[in-house]
């Protein structure tokens, strides 16, 4: 028997947790709906694009009648929820029929506040609230004459354009001295009313209206110094008010609005709320995007899928003006631990300000050129350390060099021909073809479509501003937490958390317990969870040999031709002539077509065939040669210089250092390549300072660098700490691989990795905790202890795991005549 | 003429991997799904003739291991946008043996 589950209230905030709960269990429970509009769902932010005319109704309906009853919803539209009954739980609606629940949502939304002025419910006097207040304006529109909107709100400015737009002429009335004081600082308020006066827009501020005006209907605004406008319409767009009453009644416990926690649950656990109507760790919302958070969790919960919850969102606002760019987000006001980066151009009718807190963005306010606002908005929420990018900071991502993010300009200035994706070929023209070809609105899309930015991703920003330039106003980037990948909603995070949390010790426990979308999930999220595993359960977990890319199952780099490659490590670097023997009697053997000196210090034999694989492990074996990792999310190489023992530059023996480091480190599984060098001296020999961890001997000790790499985007490293001694060396370099190792996602390089976090971060954890340093360094030798075992050697001795190496079967295809 | 040949036990292919059946006209992936479903398919890429046999399998699809491409492992087709498809062989399992279906085979004697 199915339970039952009654939602009160028809808007965005009830109907998207309804979607929700059907995408995650659809089978789950009888869904009845009471609303009090009489037609379906409609996306109410976007109703002044109907009140301009922009829109019509038929563009804003989200979902129409045939979607409830394809979908076995009882839709009891018109109907108004009277009272709950929490002993029986049923329900009462106006005609005074019963219906039962076993969970119920309230979804009821809020009220605009409308003020008891004298007159206030004169005929002509309207809120701007739902589609029947915006067929009530158009009928006044038609008739035109004198708007008075009060409120210098959001809403209120929305509402004074759209009414302009249909012809009237619109008086805005504010209480304050400057327009969207909630959301705009005095400076951007300020140039808002100069260009919507520009537009035609009249303003009286600050005014406090007295009373309104009239006999049988409206005439005119009457204000509190005396003053009289006439009035056609009266729109008032003071705010909302969550809507209470029904949960009042039932006594659930409301302040502002119905208080509920973070699993959006009322007092009473069966009844749970989302939306405008409820109060959330104080904060009561009326923007969309918390909306659907809330939505999201509350159908989680309802699908009794436990681990959702909701801690409460950063919120931006857009004014929706045409020709007016509007934005702002989080905390600017100015404070004693803030800073502030300002940019002022009347000239252009620019400003941009930033606040900031050490080093991260807490608010952001932007007029006129508000095309930065979701990436900037995306790192305030990800608090994001800027340190590194404040200089160019405030003009936007495009401004941030090359790779990563090419300039604006560059993407409107290119000629089709030119190649945007180096790594596919893909030039701009391709690109802008199959977004408009194919309706392509996002990266993901352009990825898919024309493999664009789809490899090493230095292409990104191009792409982006190519999608931008292309598309225009049409174009624009949700903030959000990214998923790990199309499997699942979680991100690399709240996965890695969960493993811990809940103790899943395999990848079908985790897909299991987060609800993965695929059964078997995919390329990019298995080797994604089982080096999770790995990290998370040193010694317990087994490795998921199906779920590693082949290299790593394989313990070789496989070539375009299908081949291998074989590199055996050569700890530091420094080799025997019985082991370049060994390697040359290899590669006579097995007839190994190619042979190369690699960045890293080592040999690469090239063109090995899969069935000779073990065959030349064992060879290599037995002159002492062990598998170096060149093919894993490992640790690679330790690449040294001759240092103090030959250079008559060298200060440290950087050879002996690099050797023990790489004894102690070889092995480890690592979320991407991790990559170590030793130099003797500051002349820098080994590259340390383009490794992920360098160290660079100085006469009174080690330097140590942290999240260098070459490659792509060449990153130099940041010096973390100078250390006297070389067993300071080593537990530091325990410590930062563990930390990278618990800490990083998967494929995240130390480099972006540090950029992500800042390296305030790792200072704090690794120099100015000793004790979480060494409890980190534990670890890391802790998991080591199940690391540390040749793979060339393990496979060649098991049985069952050289079957892969070679074909089931043999045949020979006799070719027919016809 | 069309002949069922046995390639050996189901058990010899790991779930949710592969084996490579070789012949004189190019190498088939036999691929087994964590339900024990047997599908097989040339072992080559439609893009750039990847080893499929080596790509990681998921669902009914196996991923190429050199670019991506995720292949359907009952139709041969390319997942979209890719698009790109490779020869696919009836299998059969019967008493834990799979069977493969390829016209005109003769076994060898090594």
């Amino acid at each position: 028997m199915k339970e039952k589950l009654v939602v009160i209230g028809n808007g965005m905030a009830g109907m998207r947790t309804v979607e929700e709960l059907l995408d995650v269990a659809p089978e789950d429970y009888d869904i009845t709906v009471f609303g009090a509009e009489p037609h379906g769902n409609y996306n109410r932010i976007l109703l002044s694009p109907v009140l301009s005319g922009e829109k019509s109704f038929k563009d804003i309906m989200i979902n129409d009648d045939s979607w409830y009853s394809d979908n076995s919803i009882n839709l009891r539209k018109g109907h108004d929820v009277t009272k709950i009954d929490r002993q029986r739980r049923v329900v009462i609606d106006s005609t005074g029929t019963e219906t039962p629940y076993d969970r119920l949502l309230l979804a009821t939304g809020s009220d605009p506040i409308v003020l008891p002025f004298p007159g206030h419910d004169l005929p002509g006097v309207v809120t701007f609230r739902d589609i029947h207040d915006v067929e009530r304006m158009h009928e006044a529109t038609e008739k035109g004459g004198h708007a008075v909107v009060i409120g210098g709100g959001l809403l209120g400015l929305e509402a004074a354009n759209g009414l302009m737009k249909k012809g009237m002429a619109v008086t805005v009335v504010h209480l304050m001295d400057t327009l969207m004081e909630r959301q705009l600082d005095d400076v951007a308020a300020e140039m808002l009313r100069q260009s919507l006066e520009a537009k035609g827009l009249e303003f009286k501020m600050p005014a406090e209206t007295a009373a309104i005006l009239g006999t049988d209907h409206v005439e005119g605004v009457r204000f509190r110094d005396g003053e009289q406008i006439p009035a056609d319409l009266v729109v008032m767009a003071v705010g909302i008010r969550p809507n209470t009453a029904l949960a009042q009644k039932a006594h659930l416990h409301c302040e502002r609005g119905v208080i509920v926690s973070d699993t959006l649950q009322t007092y009473d656990p069966r009844i749970y709320a989302v939306g405008e109507c409820v109060q959330h760790r104080g904060t009561a919302y009326g923007l969309v995007a918390p909306l659907f958070e809330q939505a999201k969790v509350a159908a989680r919960q309802l699908a009794q899928r436990g681990h959702a919850a909701y801690s409460g969102s950063v919120t931006s606002t857009k004014l929706k003006v045409t020709g007016i760019d509007v934005f702002s987000a989080g905390d600017f006001h100015d404070s004693e631990d803030t800073d502030a980066i300002v940019l002022r151009d009347p000239g252009r009718g620019v400003y941009k300000k930033l606040v900031l807190r050490d080093n991260r963005i807490v608010g952001a306010v932007m007029f006129g050129d508000a095309t930065d606002g979701s990436w900037f908005f995306q790192l305030l929420r990800d608090e994001t350390d800027v340190s590194e990018m404040r200089e160019q900071l405030l003009f936007g991502p495009s401004h941030l060099g090359d790779s990563g993010h090419g300039g604006h300009d560059a993407a409107t200035a290119m000629s089709d021909e030119q190649e945007v994706c180096g790594c596919n070929g893909v030039c701009k023209g391709d690109i802008t073809s199959a977004i408009v070809e194919k309706n392509l609105f996002t990266l993901e899309d352009v990825r898919a479509h024309t493999k664009a930015s789809s490899s090493c991703g230095s292409c990104t920003g191009l792409v982006e501003q190519i999608l931008a330039s292309t598309l225009g106003g049409d174009y624009s980037e949700a903030p959000a937490v990214k998923s790990m990948c199309a499997c699942t909603e979680h991100s690399h995070d709240e996965v890695r958390r969960t493993i811990l949390d809940q103790g899943l010790k395999s990848v079908g426990d985790v897909m299991a317990f987060l609800e993965w979308r695929e059964t078997d999930g995919c390329a990019k999220c298995r080797p994604a969870l089982n080096y999770y595993l790995i990290c998370a359960w040193p010694g317990e977990y087994t490795d998921d040999a199906q779920s590693r890319f082949i290299n790593e199952r394989v313990h070789a780099n496989i070539q375009k031709d299908g081949t291998y490659s074989v590199i055996p490590r050569m700890w530091g670097g420094v080799t025997t002539p019985n082991e370049l023997r060994a390697i040359a009697d290899v590669a006579d053997k097995f007839e190994i077509p190619a042979m190369k000196v690699t960045g890293g210090q080592r040999i690469d034999l090239l063109g090995v065939q899969k069935e000779d694989l073990p065959a030349v492990w064992k060879d290599l074996n037995q002159a002492g040669l062990v598998s170096g990792h060149a093919y894993g999310k490992a640790l690679r190489t330790v690449k040294t210089c001759v240092g103090s023992e030959w250079c008559r530059f060298g200060t440290q023996d950087s050879t002996a250092m690099g050797i023990a480091l790489e004894r102690m480190c070889w092995g480890s599984w690592t979320p991407h390549k991790f990559k170590i060098a030793v130099s003797g001296c500051p002349r820098n020999c080994a590259e340390a300072t383009i490794k992920d961890f360098g160290v660079v001997a100085v006469e009174s000790g080690w330097e140590l660098h942290v999240g260098g790499n070459g490659g792509v985007k060449v990153r130099a490293t940041d010096l973390l700490c100078k250390v006297t001694t070389d067993d300071e060396v080593m537990e530091y370099a325990a410590a930062f691989m563990q930390i990278y190792r618990e800490e990083a996602h998967y494929l995240e390089r130390t480099a972006p990795w540090i950029e992500r976090i800042g390296l305030a971060y790792i200072k704090k954890r690794l120099i100015e905790d000793a004790g979480g340093r060494a409890r980190l360094a534990e670890r890391f030798h802790y998991s080591q202890k199940f690391s540390q075992a040749d793979p060339w050697d393990e496979v060649r001795k098991d049985a069952d795991r050289q079957a892969e190496f070679v074909p089931i079967k043999t045949f020979s295809r006799e070719k027919e005549t016809v | 003429m069309t002949d069922w040949i046995d390639i050996g036990p189901l058990a010899d292919i790991p779930p949710l991997g592969a084996r490579v059946v070789r012949t004189d006209g190019g190498d088939i992936a036999v691929f087994r799904t964590n339900d024990d479903e047997v599908f097989a398919l040339d072992d080559k890429c439609p893009h750039r003739g990847g080893p499929l046999s080596q790509g990681i399998v998921h669902g009914k699809s196996v991923t190429c291991p050199l670019h991506n491409w995720v292949l359907e492992l009952g139709s041969g087709q390319a997942v979209a946008p890719d698009d790109g498809c490779v020869t696919t062989y009836a299998v059969r399992l019967e008493g834990g043996q799979v069977f493969l279906q390829i016209d005109g085979v003769r076994e060898d004697a090594a």
